[in-house]
C-alpha cells in the first residue's frame, strides 16, 4: 500500500506539533470551566483541587504541562524556521523542544510528588 | 532458470485510473540488481503489457520514480538489497498523489501544471540589444540556489507529501523549489508575479515543514529551504504593504 511517508524526525514533530495543539485546545474550555468556579462556587473549587492530590491526576497534569511545552518550544522552533534565517540543524531543533518540553514538564513532576 | 534459483516475489500494482489489483511475480535475484532490472524483467520475461516509465537508467531524466514499498524512490538507483523485506518480497506501485496512466505510470501532467500555476519557469525582461546579464557564480544568492537547481523534476518529493496529499491545490515542494531558484535569478524579470503566484491560496504557507520532501529526495535536495525562503519573503512583503496574492 502507498504508505505515505512517516518515519522521519521532522514528520515526528509535525505530528507532536498538531496532537499536543488539538489536545490542549480540548483542555482548555474544560480549564477555563474549573477556574469559573472561583468565582461562582469557590467550595466546589477547593472541592476539586484536593481531588488534584492523587498521583494520577499529578501525572496526568505531567502531560498537560509536557503538551503545552512540546507546543510552546515546538512552535518557537517553527517561527525560527519561518522567519529567521535557514538552519540546516531542523531535526536538532526538533529534538530540543522535546527535551526541553521533557526538562520542563519532568521538573513540574517532581516538584508535584 | 535453475529450480533452486533464489527469487524474489514482487506485488506489481496493475490496472489504469483508480481501479487495478496487484498482480504477484516471481523475479530471479542477481547481484547490483535494481528496482528497475525488476520491472524490466517482468515486461521482458513475464509480461510485455506491463508499462511503467523510464529513460536514462542513471539517475538523471527523473522518469522512473514509483513507491517502492510504499514510499517514493526513483527506480534506476534503488537497489533491491536495500529495499527487499527479508523475505524477499517488494511492492511497487505508480507515484503516489498523481492519477495513473497504466499499470506504474503515473501521469505526471498536474505535477507540471503546477510549475507553471507557481510561475517556476524564466520571465526575461531583456532584449537583444541588451548587455548580457553578468551572473557572479559567487553571489549569496547564485550560491544559495546551487543545491535547488540540480532538481531532476521526479516527482519523488510531491509523491512524499501529506500536505499534497490533502490540498489538491498545493504547488508541491518541486515547483515552490523552482521558483524559488527562478526568484533568486538576478535576470529574471516579474519577481512580483512570481511572490503572487507562490503566495496564494495553493502556496508555500501550506506547507506544514514535514520534510518529506526532503527526506526523500533522490538528489539530497531540501525544498524546505527553498519554501521557508519563499514564506519569509512574502510574509515580510506583505508586512511591508506589499500585495500578495
Amino acid at each position: 500500500m502507498k504508505t505515505p511517508a512517516r518515519k522521519h524526525p521532522l514528520w515526528l514533530a509535525f505530528m507532536l506539533h498538531r496532537v499536543s495543539g488539538l489536545a490542549l485546545a480540548l483542555f482548555l474550555p474544560l480549564h477555563f470551566w474549573v477556574l469559573s468556579y472561583a468565582l461562582t462556587a469557590p467550595v466546589t473549587l477547593d472541592g476539586f483541587l484536593r481531588w488534584t492530590e492523587y498521583p494520577l491526576v499529578k501525572f496526568a497534569e505531567f502531560g498537560l504541562v509536557f503538551l503545552l511545552a512540546v507546543h510552546f518550544f515546538g512552535g518557537l522552533r517553527l517561527l525560527a524556521l519561518e522567519f529567521l534565517p535557514w538552519s540546516d540543524r531542523q531535526k536538532t531543533l526538533a529534538a530540543t523542544a522535546v527535551g526541553a518540553a521533557f526538562l520542563v514538564s519532568g521538573t513540574f513532576l517532581l516538584k508535584a510528588i | 532458470m535453475p529450480a533452486d534459483e533464489p527469487m524474489l516475489r514482487v506485488s506489481v500494482w496493475r490496472g489504469s485510473g483508480t481501479k487495478g489489483e496487484f498482480e504477484n511475480f516471481d523475479v530471479p535475484v542477481r547481484e547490483n540488481q535494481t528496482i528497475l532490472d525488476i520491472v524490466s524483467w517482468i515486461q521482458q520475461y513475464a509480461d510485455p503489457t506491463l508499462s511503467y516509465r523510464f529513460a536514462c537508467r542513471v539517475g538523471m531524466c527523473g522518469s522512473c520514480a514509483m513507491m517502492v514499498n510504499g514510499e517514493p524512490r526513483w527506480t534506476c538507483r534503488t537497489h533491491v538489497n536495500k529495499v527487499a523485506s527479508h523475505d524477499n518480497s517488494l511492492t511497487l506501485e505508480p507515484l503516489r498523489n498523481l492519477p495513473v496512466i497504466k499499470d506504474l505510470a503515473a501521469d505526471l501532467a498536474p505535477f507540471f501544471e503546477k510549475w507553471v500555476e507557481a510561475e517556476a519557469f524564466h520571465h526575461p525582461e531583456s532584449t537583444r540589444e541588451d548587455e548580457i546579464a553578468a551572473v557572479d557564480p559567487e553571489s549569496a544568492e547564485r550560491a544559495g540556489i546551487d543545491a535547488a537547481i540540480e532538481c531532476i523534476n521526479c516527482a519523488v518529493c510531491y509523491a512524499a507529501c501529506d500536505t499534497v496529499a490533502g490540498n489538491v491545490d498545493y504547488l508541491g515542494p518541486a515547483a515552490l523549489q523552482r521558483a524559488w531558484t527562478q526568484f533568486q535569478d538576478e535576470r529574471a524579470g516579474s519577481k512580483d508575479a512570481i511572490l503572487d503566484a507562490v503566495s496564494g491560496s495553493g502556496g508555500c504557507h501550506n506547507c506544514h515543514s514535514m520534510g518529506s520532501c526532503a527526506h526523500y529526495c533522490p538528489n539530497e535536495l531540501n525544498p524546505l529551504i527553498a519554501i521557508a525562503d519563499l514564506k519569509r519573503i512574502t510574509a515580510w512583503r506583505r508586512l511591508k504593504g506589499g500585495s500578495n496574492a
